[in-house]
C-alpha cells in the first residue's frame, strides 16, 4: 500500500494527496492497493510538481491500522506527526490543539 | 568586531534583492524546482522533512547584542520561536516559509547579517576558536584572518563550483579549540622565533563516511601570504579533486589518494606562481582589518576576586558554575563565560526567541556587546568583568540558562537527525537528551570529568561522532534506529578518530550501554585526574569490549 506525499512550493510544509488535493494530513491519504493505482498517484506528483505546486514528490509506504493510515518507515511517520522531541511542533500540535 | 564597509552593505543589499527576484520567479512559477535549487541552496535555503530550513552565516561565530536580538525576532515572527545553532558556529530556522525568506534576508541585512555561502560547493562561512580575542593563551586574534578569507572567499568567481563543500578553520592558540585538523583547511597562528606571525597549514582533514586527521603540509607561512597559499591549496584540488562520485570528492580524499608530499609539492609548485603577485596581503591591510577585532577597553576590575570569593561562599549553585563554565581571560579582571545551550534533557544548541534576547540585553549590559557561537553549540561571553560574574549567572537562571556543563558527559554535541533532516537514518536528539536525563546530577558529571560525546543521525557525520571521546552513530537497520559506538575520538590539538567498539545498541540499550562505558572508565583510570581520553589512550578498547560484550560471548 502506498500514499503520495511531498512539500508544498510556498512554505514547504509536508502535504498528502487526498480527496483530489493536497491535504496537511496523512490521515485520509489516497491510497494505492496496485500497481496502476500507483502509476495514477504518480502521474499525480509528476504534474503537481511540474505545476509548482509540490516538490520532493514521492510514494511512500504505509499501513492502515484501526482505519487510519500510518506510514511504514519512521522517517515517514516522524513526517507525519512533526518532531519527536516537540510535541508542540508539526502536524501533531495541530491534532493536540 | 567586523563593521561592513560600503562595499560590504552593496553586496548584501544585491544579494537580498537578486534571491527575492529569484523567490518571486519560483513562487509565480517561472522557474522550475531544478532551476531553483542550486540558487536557493547558496542562500542557505535546504528543504527538509517538515518545511523549508534556513541556515545563517555568523563568521567566525562572532555576533553582536544586535544581531542575536534580530536572530531572536526572526524566530518568533518567520519561524516556531526558536533557532538551533550548529557546530559551523551558524544558526538554523526550521519552519521558514519560503514566501517570507526575502523579508528575512532583508531584516538579516539590517544587522550585517546573510546566508550566503552557507550550502552548496563553496568555501563555508570560516570558523574560528570561540574564545578569540579573549584567551590567555592565544599569540593573537585569529579572527581577522577568518575575515579575510571570507572577503577573498566571497563569491570568488574561481571556487564557486568546487567538487565539494570547504571548509576552513583558524586558531590562535596551541590549545586548539577550534578542531582544525577536522577542516579541509585548518590553520594554527603562531609566532616564529623572530617574533613574526604566520600559520601552521593543515589540510585534507574531514568527517563523513571517511574521517580524516589533517596533515600538515607547512609548518610556517608568513601572515602576507594566506590568500596565495590558500589559492594555490584551492587550485591543486579545484583541478584534481573527483568530481565523478560525491563521496570520494572532497580534499581529504585527494590528498589521501595523491600522498602528503605529492600534493604538498603540487601546492608548493602552484604557490611559486602565485606569492608574490596581486594576491600578498599589504601590511597595511591586515592591520586595517586588524583594527576592527581591537578589544574592548577593559578597565581594572580589581574588585572583582573579592566579589567572586563572596559569591561562592553565598551559593553553591554559582561556585558550581564558576568552576566549570567560567574560564581565564588575558585580562586578570574579567573571565570568558560559557552559556550552554545543554540544559538537562534539552535539545542541544537549541534557544528560545526569549532565551536569544535575553542574552543580547546580558551582553549588551556586562559583555561589551560581544558573543559567540561555539562549534560546540553553546553561546560565548568573550570579556566580562569577574565582578559582574554572580550578576550576569543570575540573569541567566532566570531564563534556564546557567547549567554548569561545559565539556562535562551533559554538554553533547546533537545534529538535528531524523527528527528534522531529510538525509539522517536515525534519531539523535532524544539519544542525546536521554544520555543527559541519565547523568543529571551534576556532581556525578563532575566526578567523571572533561568527557566529549557526540552523536550524529547519519554517516555524513554533522554531530562529529568520529572525534567524540564517545562517539554515537546512528544508522538504519532493518527499518529500526540502531546506534554505534566510537571511543577515543578528539578534535583538538592531540585530533585522533574514535574506533567502533562492537555491534551497535539499540535505542532503548544506547544509554545503559554509554553508562556501562562511563563505569568502566571510572573503575580503571589511574586517578580522578586522568580524563576519559587519557585513560582510554592508555588502555585501549579491550576493557571496555569486554564491559559491553563479554556476557553475549559467554552466552554464545
Amino acid at each position: 500500500m502506498k500514499v503520495l506525499t511531498a512539500n508544498r512550493l510556498t512554505d514547504g510544509i509536508a502535504v498528502w494527496y487526498a480527496d483530489g488535493g493536497w491535504a496537511d494530513t496523512v490521515d485520509n491519504a489516497d491510497i494505492a492497493h496496485d500497481k496502476a493505482a500507483e502509476d495514477r498517484l504518480e502521474a499525480i506528483g509528476a504534474a503537481a510538481y511540474a505545476s509548482n505546486e509540490v516538490v520532493d514528490v514521492n510514494l511512500i509506504d504505509v499501513s492502515v491500522v484501526d482505519g487510519v493510515v500510518e506510514p511504514v518507515r519512521l522517517r515517514e511517520k516522524i513526517r507525519a506527526a512533526g518532531p519527536t522531541i516537540r510535541n508542540d511542533l508539526g502536524k501533531q500540535a495541530v491534532r493536540a490543539a | 568586531m567586523y563593521r561592513y564597509d560600503e562595499f560590504d552593505h552593496d553586496f548584501v543589499q544585491a544579494r537580498v534583492a537578486e534571491f527575492s527576484d529569484q523567490v518571486q520567479r519560483r513562487l509565480a512559477g517561472e522557474i522550475t524546482e531544478d532551476q531553483f535549487r542550486p540558487l536557493r541552496l547558496m542562500n542557505g535555503v535546504y528543504l527538509q522533512l517538515h518545511a523549508y530550513m534556513l541556515r545563517i552565516a555568523v563568521p567566525y561565530g562572532t555576533l553582536n547584542s544586535k544581531q542575536l536580538r534580530m536572530l531572536g525576532h526572526i524566530a518568533r515572527k518567520y519561524d516556531k520561536g526558536y533557532g538551533h545553532f550548529t557546530t559551523r558556529q551558524n544558526i538554523q530556522f526550521n519552519w521558514p516559509a519560503l514566501s517570507d525568506i526575502p523579508a528575512i534576508l532583508a531584516d538579516l541585512a539590517s544587522v550585517e547579517m546573510h546566508a550566503i555561502q552557507t550550502s552548496g560547493n563553496c568555501i563555508r562561512n570560516v570558523t574560528a576558536d570561540h574564545f578569540a580575542g579573549a584567551a590567555a593563551d592565544e599569540v593573537a586574534d585569529p579572527r581577522p584572518y577568518a575575515e579575510i578569507l571570507r572577503q577573498w572567499s566571497s563569491v570568488h568567481p574561481e571556487f564557486s563550483f568546487l567538487p565539494r563543500k570547504f571548509k576552513i578553520a583558524v586558531t590562535g592558540a596551541e590549545r586548539d579549540r577550534a578542531a582544525i585538523q577536522t577542516h579541509d583547511i585548518g590553520l594554527h597562528l603562531k609566532k616564529n622565533t623572530a617574533g613574526e606571525l604566520g600559520f601552521a597549514v593543515y589540510i585534507g582533514g574531514g568527517q563523513g563516511r571517511t574521517p580524516m586527521v589533517a596533515k600538515k603540509i607547512r609548518d610556517f607561512l608568513p601572515e602576507a601570504d594566506l590568500l596565495s597559499y590558500c589559492t594555490a591549496i584551492l587550485r591543486v584540488y579545484n583541478l584534481y579533486g573527483r568530481r565523478d562520485n560525491k563521496y570520494k570528492a572532497r580534499i581529504k580524499i585527494l590528498v589521501h589518494e595523491t600522498g602528503v608530499e605529492e600534493i604538498t609539492r603540487q601546492v608548493e609548485a602552484e604557490w611559486q606562481e602565485l606569492k608574490d603577485a596581486e594576491l600578498k596581503l599589504p601590511e597595511a591591510d591586515i592591520r586595517a582589518i586588524d583594527a576592527y577585532f581591537a578589544p574592548p577597553q577593559l578597565s581594572d576590575r580589581p574588585e572583582g576576586d573579592e566579589a567572586v570569593k563572596l559569591a561562592r561562599l553565598d551559593s553553591k549553585s554559582f561556585s558550581d558554575w564558576l568552576d566549570q563554565n567560567v574560564v581565564t581571560h588575558r585580562h586578570p579582571d574579567y573571565a570568558a563565560v560559557t552559556i550552554s545551550l545543554k540544559g538537562i534533557g534539552e535539545v542541544p544548541g537549541d534557544a528560545s526567541d526569549s532565551q536569544m534576547e535575553a542574552v543580547a540585553d546580558i551582553a549588551e549590559k556586562y559583555g561589551f556587546d560581544e558573543l559567540r557561537v561555539s562549534h560546540e553549540q553553546n553561546l560565548i561571553l568573550p570579556h566580562v568583568a569577574r565582578a559582574d560574574l554572580k550578576a550576569i549567572y543570575d540573569a541567566l537562571a532566570d531564563i534556564g540558562l546557567a547549567t554548569a556543563n561545559s565539556n562535562l558527559i551533559s554538554d553533547i554535541i546533537s545534529c538535528p537527525g531524523l527528527d528534522y533532516c531529510a538525509l539522517a537514518t536515525a534519531r539523535s536528539i532524544p539519544i542525546a537528551q536521554e544520555i543527559s536525563r541519565r547523568f543529571a546530577s551534576l556532581e556525578r558529571q563532575r566526578e567523571i570529568g572533561e568527557l566529549k560525546l557526540k552523536i550524529s543521525g547519519c554517516i555524513n557525520a554533522c554531530g562529529h561522532h568520529h572525534v567524540g571521546h564517545i562517539g554515537i552513530l546512528g544508522v538504519e537497520k532493518k527499518g529500526a534506529e540502531l546506534y554505534q559506538v566510537t571511543l577515543g575520538g578528539s578534535a583538538d590539538e592531540n585530533t585522533s578518530v574514535g574506533e567502533i567498539i562492537g555491534r551497535g545498541f539499540s535505542s532503548e540499550e544506547i544509554t545503559d550501554a554509554i553508562e556501562q562505558i562511563v563505569e568502566t572508565y571510572l573503575g580503571l583510570r589511574l586517578d580522578p585526574q586522568e580524563k576519559f581520553i587519557d585513560a582510554y589512550r592508555r588502555v585501549g578498547p579491550a576493557p571496555f569490549k569486554e564491559a559491553l560484550y563479554a556476557g553475549e560471548a559467554k552466552a554464545a
